[in-house]
Parts: C-alpha cells; structure tokens; sequence
C-alpha cells in the first residue's frame, strides 16, 4: 500500500504522541455524558442528590437495572423496549419493502405517469413529520390509530431517501443481467426476486441500520399519539419519567432507561459499523 | 439517467408502487394540503367553524413579536449547532487520518453518539447540568459559577446547543474522515515535497479538497438543527426559560398541541415547509455540483 | 436445429431508421457473422432476433415459426453478452442452470445437463466458483456453457471476445468455432473485428449504417467486394482506394497508366489490397517509400504516390528501406483491381 511509504508525511515521535493524546481527550470528552449516566445508574439515590455524585460506578447496578426493566416509573422498561422494538424493525422493514418494490418500478419499467410517481415519492424528501405535525396527527387520529403501532409505524414509513438509494442501486445493475435473465425466460419478479434482491443485500442491510436506528430514535411522533403509558416507546418514555412539580426525579432509575435505550441502537451501530458506514455516505450523498 | 432495458407491462409496476404512492398520499401530501388549507382559517374557540382569513395568519405571525424572536431564536442555535458539532469532528478527523494504524479503532469509539437519540442526549446533558444533582454544575459552582440554565436563558440555549452537537460530531467525524481518506497521498506527497509543512498544505490542500464535504455537511447539520432537535428542546428546557429556546419547530408543536392554535400552527408549518424546500434545493444544487468535482 | 429468415427487417428509433431493411436467410446450423464498425446496426440486428429490441418493420422467422412478437424465451434462442452477463451472486452452475430453473425442470435434470455443458467447456472444476473468482477467458465459457446448457435451435453472440487479450482471443475464437461444428447450432456472431468474421464465418454480413453491404462467404468478399465500403472493411491492411480516370483501354491514375479489367470508362475508385502488389521495376505505381514496418514474414510499406496520395504495400519477407524518400516501383495483376463507381461505391464489372 502507498500509505507505507509515506513517512515523510506522516507524524513521528512528539507529535505523534500528542495527536494520540488529543484523539483520547476527544474521545473522553464524548464520552463523558455516557459515562456518567453510566455511573449514575449503578449507585443509589441518596448518593446523587447529595452532590457531587461519585464518577465510578457503584454497586446497585443489578438492583437498579432490575426496577427499571420491570417496574419502572410509569410502566416497566420492559415494555417499553418492546414498543420501541416493534416500531423501528416496522418502520426499517416497511420502509425497505415499499421502497425497493417502488424503485424496482421506476427503474424497469415505462408506465404511464411514471414520472409523476416519481416526482411525488421525491417530493416527499422535503416534508419531515415534524412540519405537518397537527394534520398528520388528525389523519391518524381519523383512522383510530392513536395508541396504535400501525399509527406509530405509518406515517413514518414513506420516505423518499430509501427509494433513491435503492434506485441509484438499480441503475448500477449493467442492463445485460435484465437481458441475461429474459433471455433465460425470468419474468419481471423472477428477475426482481432471483438477481435484483440478492445482488441488493448489502444495500439493503445498510439501509436497515440506518433505518432502525431512525425509528428506535423517534420522539415527537410517539409523544403525540401515544397517550396510553402501555404504547410508549423508550426513547419517549424517558421524559415521561420526570415528576411534575417539586417531586425528586428517581434518577438511578432513569439513567438505566436512557442506558437501556441507548444499547440496541448502539449494538447495531457497532456491530454492523463497516455496512453502516458505506450506507450512511452512500444515501446522503 | 435511464434504463435501456426495461420490462412490458403497466399493471405490475403501477402494484409495486401503489404501496409508496398511497402511503404518501395519505400521510404526507394530505396533511401537507391540510396544513396549507388551515392556515387560511381561524377556528373559533370550540372548533365548531372557522372563519376564513386568507393570509390573516400569516400577517399576525410576521407581527407577532414571540414568533419573530423564535427566528431569531432558530438562526442563532442552527449556527451554533452546525459550528459546535463540524470544528471538533473536523479537529478529530484531522487527528484520526494521521494515526494511520489506530484510526480505525478512534473511529469505533467516536461513532457511539450517533446511536445515541436526541432526546436521549437531551436527557444525559440535563442530568450533568441540573440545577439540584448534575455534576458539572456542582463543580462550576465550587469554581464560582452559578450555574442555572432553567432561569437563565443563554445558559439555556448553550446547553442544548451542547446537547445536540454532541451526537452530530460523529456524524460529522464519519464524513470529514472519509473525505479525509479519499484525498490522494501523491497531492499530500507533492505539497510536501513543494516544501509546505503540515497546516500550511492543510488550508491550501486539504480543505479545499473537503469542501464539497464540507458544503453538504452545513447544509445536513442546518437541516438537522432545525428539525430533528426537538427531543433535546423539549426534554432540556421545554422551550423556556422564557422562549429563549423555542425554535419554530417547537413552536408549531407547542402552539398546536398545547395551546390548541390551529390556524397559527398550520401557518407555521407552511412556512416551514418553504424552509425546507430552499434546503432541499440547496441540497440537490450541491448533489449537482459533486457530479462535476 | 433451425433455419432463421430475416424477410427486409427494419428497425426506427423515434423518427430515425438505424436497420433500413435487411433480408438473410440463414441455414440450418449455419454460422453467420455480422461484422461493421461501431454504430452500424449490428447488434441491434442481433437484439431484434433476440427478442430484446422490437422490431419496426418486416418479418423474422426462426424456424419457420414467425417470431417478431415472441418474447426471448419462447424465441428458442440463447445468447452470449459481451460483458458475459453472468449473474455475480450465483455459483457457475447456478449461473448456468437459471434458466432450465425458470423453465421448471427437475433438479436432477438441471444438475445434469450443467455437468454435461461444463465437461464439454472444462468448467467442472469451477462449478462452485462465483463469477468474480474466474479468470475472464473463465467468464467467457461460462457464458457460452448458459448458452448451451439449453440446447437452444439458434445462439447469439454479442462480441463475445471483445473484453479478451489478443491471445485468448485467438484461443476463444477457435473454441467457438469448433463447439459451433460439434453441436452444429445455427449461430449468429456479432463483431466489429474483421479478422473474427474472415476466420468464423460461413457467411458474413458487412453492415453499414443500417444496411447490409454485402453478403457473402469471407473469401467472396474478399475477392470480390461488392461495395467500397466492404472493400476497405475486410482486409488488413486496408485496401489502397485512389481516383482513377477508365479510358480506352487503359486506366489512369494521375500519370500512370494501368491495365483497365472491365473497360468501364469515365471517373472510377480503384482499389488495390497492399498484398496483391508486387515489386516491379517496370510497374506503373511509383511510390516514394516513408515508413517501413517488419512484420517478419512481410513488411509493410507506407509512403505516398505522386500526386501525394497515401499508399501502402506489403511485400513478402524483409525490406529495408534507408532513407525516407526511397522511390520503390510497384505492379499488380489486372484480377487483383477492385473498380467502384465513384458516386455510388458500387462494383464495376
């Protein structure tokens, strides 16, 4: 590799010391608000209010971990994880079903209002479920999906960044394979389902990390339609968590939710961190 | 660009967009009509009729004096945001494309926070400030500090500007890096060569070579400081202390869901949706732009 | 096994006709190449027996059977790509059976007649091989043991070679050409390399710009090309084609004075294949010699006539030449002078 023969460019002895040490201030300094809620899960509630709290961890992870997951506040945790669960793989699978049928369409076929579709599925780029709030809310609120997960999971599930990337992918595929596959008499699905799928898995377990961290992530939509403390997703429910007024928050309990809500998106992330990567700069680009 | 080759037919390709189509016909252009459509109206108190007003909803908000100061408010957090999170991701991407051998594992350690929700960082920032147990604080006020972001609004905005640049420096540090990766070692070799020390080939070489990076990135981070930061509002400062953090996006929430003003929040909503379209235009100018680099 | 009728095909783009009318019949177990520079039609041609482009005008029958609005599969076709085609997430034989799969044969029956082809092209080692483990002479058979797994009555060939090296080329060229005899499936071969069409071909087709200039076997064309076109397509180097003046009894060429074949008189190109000249002191071509390149059993010799023409000849065995400017004269065989009418491009005679 040319890297090995790049000395002269690359930092030695002082200065490579210092770039480590700067890397691992950094790294600390991110870290810092994980940690520390970290800690704060692992030690009692006196040992907080009276501050400063203790940095090193304590001895009542199992104890706190256990009334989270199985009590909770409002509703046990556990639950909770379920919820958020069900609507990030929902979410990630529909999103990823809808939007390779839809390219596949766009791409190998010639239909009429072909363009339209497309420029309606682009069009929805710009409209965050943030912005049309109140409406959606009414629409959903209109089929009876309030405390639903199909009203957690719906209107999150069209978006346009999945389609593109998808069809940026297609249009990759050399069109010979299209021809390969009809002159081996492959109908359109046979093709989609024999060539385009398998040849799309690295796109489409990409896209799945992406997405489900997208979904397990959500916060306004669940705190709009989910009034039943039963439907309450993770990330949400934390807030929930806060006593009004004047009464003391049970932190330990609370730091172990958010840690707990922290660790699916986290595992994914790390574990599938080559594929996350290619896929997040793919599908921003 | 098209395909050469495509299958016969109109039936099959119409089902297999039909799912998409519906789905943003039901939950993305009917609300967005919606919106539009009930920002012409005032509803009266018990939402039994409304009074059409035309732009009537529009002018109040231009006059509204709380709703001018949330733009004020979204300009300066959007740019703090942005700044806050890009400097130290480029700094450490920086620092990580030099250590050639350890990048790697510097990067497995920073992506973390990417994981990590808004709402939930919210959270993790809240508890190290709060008022009563955080930590820091505790210790800013040994050093003299009185620390009190739930009466101080500037304390306010720095925190949540705090809490939501925090996970995007991963963002940030992933693209910087691969952008970084990407730059020819014969260009570096060359500078080099031409006798220009580290950051001198820095600024002249390598950011210019970043800049399409760095252009999508402004546009990504603005995008994401408007929208996607509502969880680190609402669980840090749920807008206060007196609106010195209610970006417009909170404010369609807050005036809609809270205070029941429909026509004000529909209002709202369309001038965010014409926000967005400029970004999304800015996004596919620079989309447009990467193709010819 | 199937005879293929191209009964005056055409074929339009929007408002521009790119095939303007071709008819061929081609014989059962026949191999016709389709040969032309790129642009001229020819894989389009290809495509349109193949069911992958529609065809605008005219009838093609494979089999007798008309097939223009048959789809690909039931054409009774196979066809090798020139990029090969083959499926990257598939094993060489999956790769190979596809389309018996499609088809809805037994596996035992699939597995089979894979193991068959892959013995006739010596696969059987790589059948569990993926394509991006394979060589590209590797890729080449695997794409023509697809095409014969399904025993089709007619193959096609899209330049198949085109992304070899010179020397595979040469090697696939043969294999092709020997497989074709064995099986003796009618086969048509798309390629844009002159020395292909002269070596494969039972026939050639030379395409230009839509049209078929020429039909022929490879040394008809050869000796007796029918347009100007096919005269400087086929053959390297290419034909020498000057503006000669037929008159009695004569052809001139500037000054010099030729014997005239068919005693055309008036305005005419003359052709004249570098081979067919011969070093002759009292010879009517006077060329001043620039450049010699020894090609060890012949040279070829590039220079320029009087009137300033370019010219080559290639002469047999070693020649040197020591400086530029050398005056080297040149004589040919009346049998060996092509004459084409010059508006037309048409042969004369």
């Amino acid at each position: 590799m040319a890297r090995e023969i790049t000395g002269m460019v690359e930092r030695r002895g002082l200065g490579l010391w210092l770039t480590h040490l700067g890397m691992i201030a950094g790294v600390l300094v991110i870290f810092f608000p994980i940690w520390l809620a970290f800690v704060a899960s692992t030690v009692t509630q006196p040992e907080i209010v009276r501050p400063p709290m203790p940095l090193w961890p304590g001895d009542q992870l199992i104890e706190n971990y256990t009334a989270a997951l199985f009590s909770g506040v409002n509703v046990p945790v556990l639950s909770m994880l379920g919820n958020s669960l069900i609507m990030a793989v929902g979410i990630a699978v529909g999103k990823i079903i809808i939007s390779l049928t839809s390219a596949f369409a766009i791409v190998y076929f010639r239909f009429p209002g072909r363009n339209m579709f497309f420029w309606l599925i682009f069009l929805t780029l710009m409209l965050p479920v943030e912005v049309r709030i109140v409406p959606t809310y009414e629409v959903i609120a209109g089929f009876g999906m309030l405390n639903s997960y199909q009203g957690l999971i719906f209107p999150l599930v069209a978006s346009a960044t999945a389609t593109f990337l998808f069809r940026q992918f297609f249009l990759t595929v050399p069109d010979e394979l299209a021809e390969a596959a009809r002159v081996d008499g492959a109908s359109p699905m046979q093709f989609f389902r024999d060539i385009l799928l398998p040849m799309s898995r690295t796109n489409i377990a990409a896209l799945f990390v992406i997405l489900f961290i997208y979904g397990w992530n959500q916060y306004l939509w669940p705190l709009l339609i989910t009034t039943d403390p039963s439907m309450n997703t993770i990330v949400m429910g934390i807030r929930q968590m806060f006593p009004s007024g004047d009464d003391v928050a049970d932190w330990p309990v609370i730091m172990a939710t958010s840690i707990l809500a922290m660790i699916p998106p986290v595992v994914v992330v790390i574990s599938m961190q080559k594929l996350f990567i290619r896929g997040l700069v793919d599908s921003e680009k | 660009m098209e395909k050469r080759v495509t299958f016969k037919g109109w039936l099959l390709p119409l089902c297999l967009i039909a799912p998409q189509v519906f789905i943003s016909a039901v939950f993305f252009f009917y609300p967005a009509g919606q919106a539009v459509w009930q920002s012409l109206f005032i509803p009266d108190p018990f939402g039994l009729s409304s009074q059409f007003v035309g732009l009537g909803n529009f002018e109040y908000l231009l006059g509204d004096p709380y709703y001018r100061a949330s733009f004020v408010t979204t300009a300066v957090f959007s740019t703090l945001v942005t700044l806050a999170s890009m400097i130290p991701a480029l700094f450490l991407a920086v620092m990580a494309d030099r250590l050639v051998k350890s990048a790697g594992t510097y990067r497995t350690l920073l992506i973390w926070p990417y994981a990590v929700a808004p709402a939930v960082a919210g959270v993790l920032w809240m508890f190290m400030f709060n008022t009563r147990v955080g930590v820091v604080s505790w210790y800013l006020g040994q050093l003299g500090y009185d620390w009190n972001h739930v009466l101080n609004g500037t304390e306010a905005m720095g925190l949540v500007v705090a809490a939501s640049a925090w996970g995007r420096i991963s963002y940030n540090f992933l693209f910087f890096f691969a952008a970084l990766q990407a730059v020819p070692r014969s260009i570096i070799e060359a500078a080099a060569i031409d006798g220009a020390r580290f950051w001198r080939r820095f600024f002249t070489i390598v950011l210019p070579l970043l800049s399409p990076t760095t252009f999508f990135l402004l546009v990504v981070n603005i995008v994401y400081a408007f929208f996607e930061t509502f969880g680190v509002i609402h669980t840090i400062t749920a807008g206060g202390p007196q609106q010195s953090t209610t970006i417009l996006v909170y404010k369609v929430f807050s005036d809609g869901f809270v205070s029941q003003d429909l026509g004000s929040s529909a209002a709202q909503s369309v001038i965010l949706l014409v926000v967005v379209g400029l970004l999304t235009v800015l996004q596919f100018k620079y989309i447009e732009k990467r193709v010819h680099y | 096994m199937a005879t293929v009728t191209f009964d005056n095909i055409k074929k339009r783009f929007g408002p521009t006709e790119v095939i303007k009318g071709v008819s061929l019949d081609v014989a059962d177990g026949e191999f016709i190449v389709i040969v032309g520079p790129s642009g001229c039609g020819k894989s389009t041609l290809l495509r349109m027996v193949a069911g992958l482009e529609t065809i605008s005008e005219g009838e093609l029958r494979i089999g007798n059977r008309r097939a223009n609005d048959l789809e690909p599969m039931d054409r009774d076709i196979a066809m090798v790509f020139q990029n090969y085609a083959l499926y990257p997430h598939m094993s060489v034989a999956q790769n190979m059976g596809y389309g018996l799969r499609i088809a809805g044969l037994p596996k035992a029956e699939i597995a089979a007649k894979v193991q068959d082809a892959a013995k006739l092209l010596q696969l059987t080692e790589l059948l569990d091989r993926k394509p991006r483990q394979l060589s590209g002479g590797q890729r080449q058979r695997v794409a023509m043991g697809r095409a014969i797994v399904r025993a089709p009555s007619v193959f096609l060939f899209d330049e198949p070679l085109s992304n070899l090296d010179a020397k595979l080329r040469v090697q696939m060229r043969l294999e092709i050409r020997e497989l074709q005899a064995k099986l003796g499936i009618t086969s048509l071969y798309v390629t844009h390399d002159q020395v292909e069409a002269m070596t494969m071909a039972d026939r050639m087709i030379v395409m230009n710009a839509g049209r078929a200039e020429q039909i022929g076997t490879p040394l008809d064309v050869y000796e007796r090309p029918a347009t100007l076109f096919a005269a400087q397509f086929i053959g390297s180097p290419s034909m020498n084609v000057l503006e000669g003046e037929g008159r009695e009894g004569a052809l001139w060429l500037g000054a010099a004075r030729l014997p005239n074949p068919t005693g055309h008189r008036g305005p005419v190109m003359l052709g004249l294949r570098p081979e067919h000249l011969v070093p002759d002191p009292e010879g009517p071509i006077a060329m001043q010699v620039q450049l010699a390149e020894p090609l060890g059993a012949n040279t070829l010799l590039h220079g320029k006539l009087e009137a300033g023409q370019g010219f080559t000849a290639s002469l047999p065995g070693v020649h040197t030449v020591a400086h530029g400017g050398e005056i080297l004269r040149l004589g040919i065989k009346p049998e060996n002078m092509h004459l084409f009418d010059r508006a037309t491009g048409l042969r004369l005679g």
